[in-house]
């Protein structure tokens, strides 16, 4: 029950953060040049999506499951360390916070210098949308697969996904413009601390370890992760503070 | 040629992100902690240890580059 509730949890927590990313570059193109092209190339990507899904995920679950964790685990937990990583660098100040009304000011502004073409389909915001949906939604599609086979229920994470599908359209039509409101780097600390934890706990499975407490050391984890983030955090946020002055970034 | 080349940088963006050191010293926790499992020692607080050691080995250099800079 406690593994269930984690794992839509983290589905819906990861897969909402990408899904921010692809709405936005929608909406961008779709309110500068027309809503026709920008939905074409959204429902293209994701029949796509759902072919590429459908080739993937039957063969995933063929795999023995220790192999499977062992992978997976390591792959969460690289993947989840770069999340963390980043929101360690801008809640301390080392890195500027994403922000997503420049993203869509860029986007705006690319699109009205692209040629349009005004019979048939608007070939640069069916392009920008379908590359926009298409990449986060792998993103997607790789968050539900990984995160469900290996805790053998994949339903259960496209459960998660599917809600973080619904809050994030509903919260784009209510907004309908970018969602720059959303906190974004505290969900990307959020996500980053799942992954890691999902990633230590599941590549120590597949490697050979025995938790102590099974399954109840996953909060164990999860306390480690956030309590050795927040104290890096700190310890950032002082050598910002002493050595470089609020104007310093890095990539 | 392109696509296969920004297919190739989608997913190492993706996964391995801005500092590679991340991820080979994860792969080497693992093959330490699959070894050691595998001949009787149960070391579970390995992981974490040195997972949490990467981060901020990895903080600590983005940071210190940046001062170094300043």
């Amino acid at each position: 029950m406690t593994h269930d509730v984690f794992l839509v949890a983290a589905a819906f927590l990861a897969c909402a953060v990408e899904m921010v990313e692809a709405l936005t570059i929608v909406l961008a193109v779709g309110v500068t040049r027309g809503w026709r092209s920008a939905i074409i190339g959204t429902v293209t990507a994701l029949a796509t999506l759902a072919a590429v899904i459908a080739a993937l995920g039957p063969a995933l679950a063929h795999l023995p499951i220790d192999g499977l964790r062992l992978f997976i685990g390591a792959l969460l937990l690289v993947f989840g360390l770069q999340w963390l990583r980043k929101a360690v660098l801008r809640a301390s100040g080392f890195k500027a916070l994403h922000d997503e009304d420049a993203i869509y000011a860029d986007e705006q502004r690319a699109a009205l210098a692209a040629a349009r073409d005004d019979e048939g389909i608007d070939w640069y915001t069916f392009t920008v949308s379908f590359k926009g949906v298409f990449l986060e939604g792998l993103e997607v599609a790789f968050i539900v697969v990984t995160f469900g086979s290996a805790q053998g229920n994949v339903a259960l994470a496209a459960v998660g996904a599917v809600a973080a599908a619904v809050v994030v359209l509903i919260g784009g039509l209510f907004v309908h413009r970018p969602l720059s409101r959303v906190p974004e780097n505290t969900m990307k600390f959020a996500v980053g601390v799942m992954l890691t934890t999902f990633g230590i706990f599941w590549s120590g499975e597949g490697a050979g370890l025995d938790w102590p407490g099974g399954d109840a050391a996953l909060f164990g984890v999860l306390v480690y992760v956030i309590a050795t983030s927040a104290l890096l955090v700190r310890l950032l946020r002082q050598r910002h503070a002493r050595a470089v002055g609020p104007r310093a970034t890095v990539r | 040629m392109n696509a296969l080349k920004g297919f190739g940088r989608f997913w190492y963006d993706f996964v391995i992100g801005d500092d590679w050191r991340l991820a080979i010293g994860v792969v080497v926790t693992l093959v330490v902690v699959y070894a050691a499992a595998h001949n009787g020692h149960n070391w579970w607080w390995l992981l974490p240890l040195a997972v949490s050691a990467l981060l901020a080995v990895s903080l600590l250099r983005a940071s210190a580059t940046h001062v170094g800079d300043s």
